[in-house]
């Protein structure tokens, strides 16, 4: 796990977490924004049905993706922790899981918009939607559990613990919801991504969407390591090094005064 | 109860929602039993003791879930009895069997959640705001499946008995996976 969080070191000048790697991949996220921009509003053609409201897709659709993959990454990298005690393993899940819950309640609002359009309401007692309004909430009770506070190794004993359980949780929680809303179908939901004949080039600019928002994510993800490593690393020498520089002040009087 | 006719201003629909109605109380409660129980624990530094006294953390975390489970059973038989004479519910012979396995299965469930969070947020300070936002999430399948299960041993609505024993099932899995994942999660969590 060094090469994820390589926080610069302390006597180095250089403030920051960007590097030539992630400067060559912020670049690329934003040529691969910009495509997607392109092809999402322009080139790509509206619905038969859906009209123009159809381009909310290529947004919604790679949100709730990258939030999937986030939370794998959360519950692969806790297992890790669990084996290894390695730290870093510790804050790519908790990074992780902060850049999830937040596409989560990203594609949450889109998708309600979305549905304002198409279906005429903002909310559907769907599983699907019902779920991820779940998956929310539950990702935010394992980010307050990350600020609990105490040392390093108490909080990500704890995360990782509950890091797992949310992988127990998940599962259960949407079959409890699909049963239930099987058994209570009303109206016919449309299903947002039903389009199983999808026109080519719409297609293509969600593959371009996809492509553009892991990028993004992995951007995300390595700032967000490194930060917390710096975080960490300043949590354990802040104190030392504000008494270290104090001494030395108080060694050498009247310096500044005279 | 009382309160919830009050919210719900027509007979028709609180015969309706009751078993929804029971389950609702029945979760809210089990947030305040689960810090009470807590915090009995903590105030006397029992939990530490019982660790230094070499108890097995899965025999803590049954031990505390057990009572857990029999507080929330005989809640639920009062608030199940406060519902038929409030809000007009019979209890069907044919669904006795049904409503029994429900409440047990329910609130084993209900209990192993309440005592895994409960051991996590003891002794933290935001931990009145930490409980319901872990425990809420995590018992939403158990409201689901319980109120429906219930709905049809009581026969709300035009429920039939043989409709609640899929959810009995998705009940009884529930609380084998959290009786599971919690006696192996528990130890390392309290263990600080």
């Amino acid at each position: 796990m060094t090469t994820i969080d390589k926080a610069p070191t302390v006597q180095s000048q250089r403030a920051g977490t960007g590097t030539r790697g992630t400067r060559i991949l912020g670049t690329l996220t934003i040529v691969s924004m910009v495509w997607l921009i392109a092809f999402g509003l322009g080139f790509s053609p509206a619905d038969r049905d859906q009209q123009e409201a159809v381009r909310i897709m290529y947004v919604h659709v790679p949100t709730i993706w990258i939030a999937y993959l986030a939370f794998v990454v959360t519950a692969v990298a806790s297992g890790f922790y669990l084996f290894k005690k390695s730290l870093g393993w510790d804050r790519l899940a908790g990074a992780s899981a902060e850049v999830g819950t937040v596409f989560v309640a990203l594609t949450l609002i889109v998708g309600a918009l979305w549905g304002r359009l198409t279906w005429g309401v903002f909310w559907q007692w769907d599983a699907r939607l019902t779920t991820t309004a779940l998956l929310f909430v539950t990702y935010v009770g394992y980010l307050a559990v990350r600020r609990l506070g105490g040392t390093h190794e108490q909080r990500a004993r704890r995360s990782a613990v509950i890091g797992l359980l949310a992988v127990l949780l998940i599962p259960l929680v949407h079959w409890s919801v699909r049963l239930w809303r099987s058994l209570h179908q009303e109206a016919t939901v449309l299903d947002p991504d039903g389009d199983i004949d999808m026109d080519g080039l719409m297609l293509f600019s969600l593959f371009v969407g996809v492509i553009a928002f892991t990028l993004f994510y992995v951007w995300l993800m390595l700032h967000r390591t490194r930060v917390m490593a710096m975080e960490d690393m300043m949590e354990d020498r802040g104190l030392d090094e504000a008494l270290a520089s104090r001494r030395r002040e108080a060694a050498m009087p009247d310096s500044e005064e005279n | 109860m009382v309160i919830f006719a009050f919210a719900l201003d027509a007979d028709s629909v609180l015969e309706r929602v009751a078993p929804g109605l029971v389950w609702l109380a029945t979760m809210f409660s089990l947030l305040v039993l689960v810090q009470r129980a807590f915090a009995i624990e903590t105030d006397d530094g029992a939990l530490d003791a019982m660790r230094v006294a070499g108890l097995d953390p899965r025999a803590i975390y049954f031990g505390k879930a057990m009572a857990l489970a029999v507080e929330l059973l005989i809640l639920e038989v009062v608030l199940l009895f406060t519902a038929v004479i409030l809000y007009r519910q019979t209890i069907p012979l044919d669904g006795v069997a049904l409503l029994v396995l429900t409440l047990l299965t329910a609130t084993c469930g209900l209990a192993f959640v309440g005592t895994l969070y409960g051991g996590l947020a003891s002794g933290f300070k935001g931990r009145e705001t930490l409980l319901p936002l872990l425990t809420l999430p995590a018992v939403a399948p158990v409201l689901i499946g319980a109120t429906r299960a219930v709905e049809s041993a009581l026969g709300t609505a035009g429920a039939v008995v043989s409709d609640g024993w899929p959810w009995v099932g998705l009940l009884a899995v529930f609380a084998v996976a959290f009786g599971v994942g919690g006696s192996l999660a528990f130890g390392p969590l309290i263990d600080e």
